[in-house]
């Protein structure tokens, strides 16, 4: 065998090992790199009361009620799944709004309610000219979150 | 393959060919950029600022092209020991970080109204942050080394660096589907795009456009650094003659 092939053999053999080392390390990473959770998530028990997160969903429609005082405002979190409702007191994002994705830094209070400090608008991967997002919804792509 | 390794054939096609590479990609560019700007509409929901992606999505593209190619000549450089390899991965080096930062900062400028944040430690932005170290690291190991005088061929530790840092080509693409992420979806996938076509065409123009241009500054610093090669050799010539 020539040396070159040796090299060959050897650097395919470490490619493949260094790759494997990574894709388990990706997958073991699964839980802790999620950016957010969801509701399906929160409600089967992976929340602390009180303990730091960031909670991700799609804001239920017709479900943003602001509260007397006009700072304060109140919404459901849902991924099709499971709903949050959630009590934010701030200034929200421009494109935050019903049937679109948020991500909410905060924690859940013993009550249920997930009380956020922040909220930041997640936006999809559906790019398209302001007359098509008029088109009734069922003409669309679905909505990923 | 071993035709082109010699680098005076090499020459003989690079010089021809950076002009015309230059040329075309300028005008891609600029013409992409011109409609991105002025003829398609902005975004349904984003408004203008969703025009940034025909700058953000190339510089995306060229900093993880980028970074595979030059793996792709580590290993080359590791197996076949072809000096134009290394020559090659030194001078990809530059335009990919440079690329890489670009793509960083548009989406930074693009997430402050989008979604209410320059910044978040989300998997997507920290992958390519990462890619950015890499590449700072190669360009530390690969400056100022005994490769630079010697031919352009990288160290055995520079070429398994690159060939190492490769793994996060794979996560960057895949982080926005394998974690939750508050960066989006892939947008284009092997079945479709999720941009309509009235926004799309103009990204065509510039993914395109901005690749050129790339080719075109690899292979400008790769005939630098053959020359500079060269000129070392003759100094080190006329010093062992003057001996």
């Amino acid at each position: 065998m020539k040396p070159k092939h040796q090299r060959l053999i050897l650097a395919a053999v470490a490619l493949a090992g260094i790759g494997g080392a990574g894709v388990l390390a990706a997958s073991a990473l699964r839980d802790e790199a999620a950016y957010f959770r969801t509701p399906i998530e929160v409600q089967g028990g992976k929340a602390e009361v009180g303990e730091a997160m960031r909670l991700g969903g799609m804001v239920a429609k017709g479900s943003i009620a602001r509260q007397a005082d006009g700072l304060t405002i109140r919404f459901v979190a849902t991924d099709g799944k499971a709903s949050v409702p959630v009590e934010y007191k701030g200034i929200v994002p421009d494109l935050f709004g019903e049937e679109s994705g948020m991500v909410a830094d905060g924690r859940m209070r013993a009550d249920g309610v997930f009380v956020a400090d922040r909220i930041l608008a997640k936006h999809d991967e559906r790019y398209m000219p302001p007359q098509m997002g008029e088109m009734p919804k069922n003409m669309k792509a679905p909505a990923g979150v | 393959m071993h035709a082109y390794a010699n680098p005076t054939r090499f020459l003989a096609i690079a010089k021809p060919l950076t002009p015309w590479l230059l040329g075309a990609g300028l005008l891609l560019v600029l013409g992409g950029a011109f409609a991105g700007l002025t003829m398609v509409p902005g975004d349904y929901k984003q408004g203008e600022t969703a025009r940034i992606l025909y700058v953000h999505v190339p510089s995306a593209w060229l900093g993880m092209g980028g970074w595979t190619s030059l793996a792709v000549a580590g290993l080359v450089q590791l197996v076949w020991r072809h000096p134009l390899s290394g020559i090659a991965a030194r001078a990809i080096a530059v335009p990919g970080m440079l690329f890489t930062a670009l793509c960083l900062a548009t989406g930074s400028i693009w997430g402050r109204p989008t979604w209410g944040t320059w910044w978040e430690w989300d998997g997507r932005m920290t992958s390519m942050l990462v890619l950015l170290f890499l590449y700072a690291g190669f360009i530390a190991l690969t400056s100022g080394d005994d490769g630079q005088r010697q031919g352009g061929s990288l160290s055995r530790g520079a070429a398994i660096y690159a060939l190492v840092g490769a793994i996060n080509i794979p996560i960057i693409n895949r982080s926005v589907v394998w974690w939750n992420s508050l960066h989006q979806g892939p947008s284009i996938t092997l079945t479709g795009s999720s941009i309509d076509g009235a926004l799309l065409w103009p990204l065509g123009l510039t993914v395109l456009g901005f690749s050129l241009l790339f080719g075109a500054i690899v292979l400008m610093r790769m005939r630098r650094i053959i020359a500079d090669n060269r000129v070392a050799a003759r100094l080190r010539r006329l010093a062992d003659e003057e001996d």
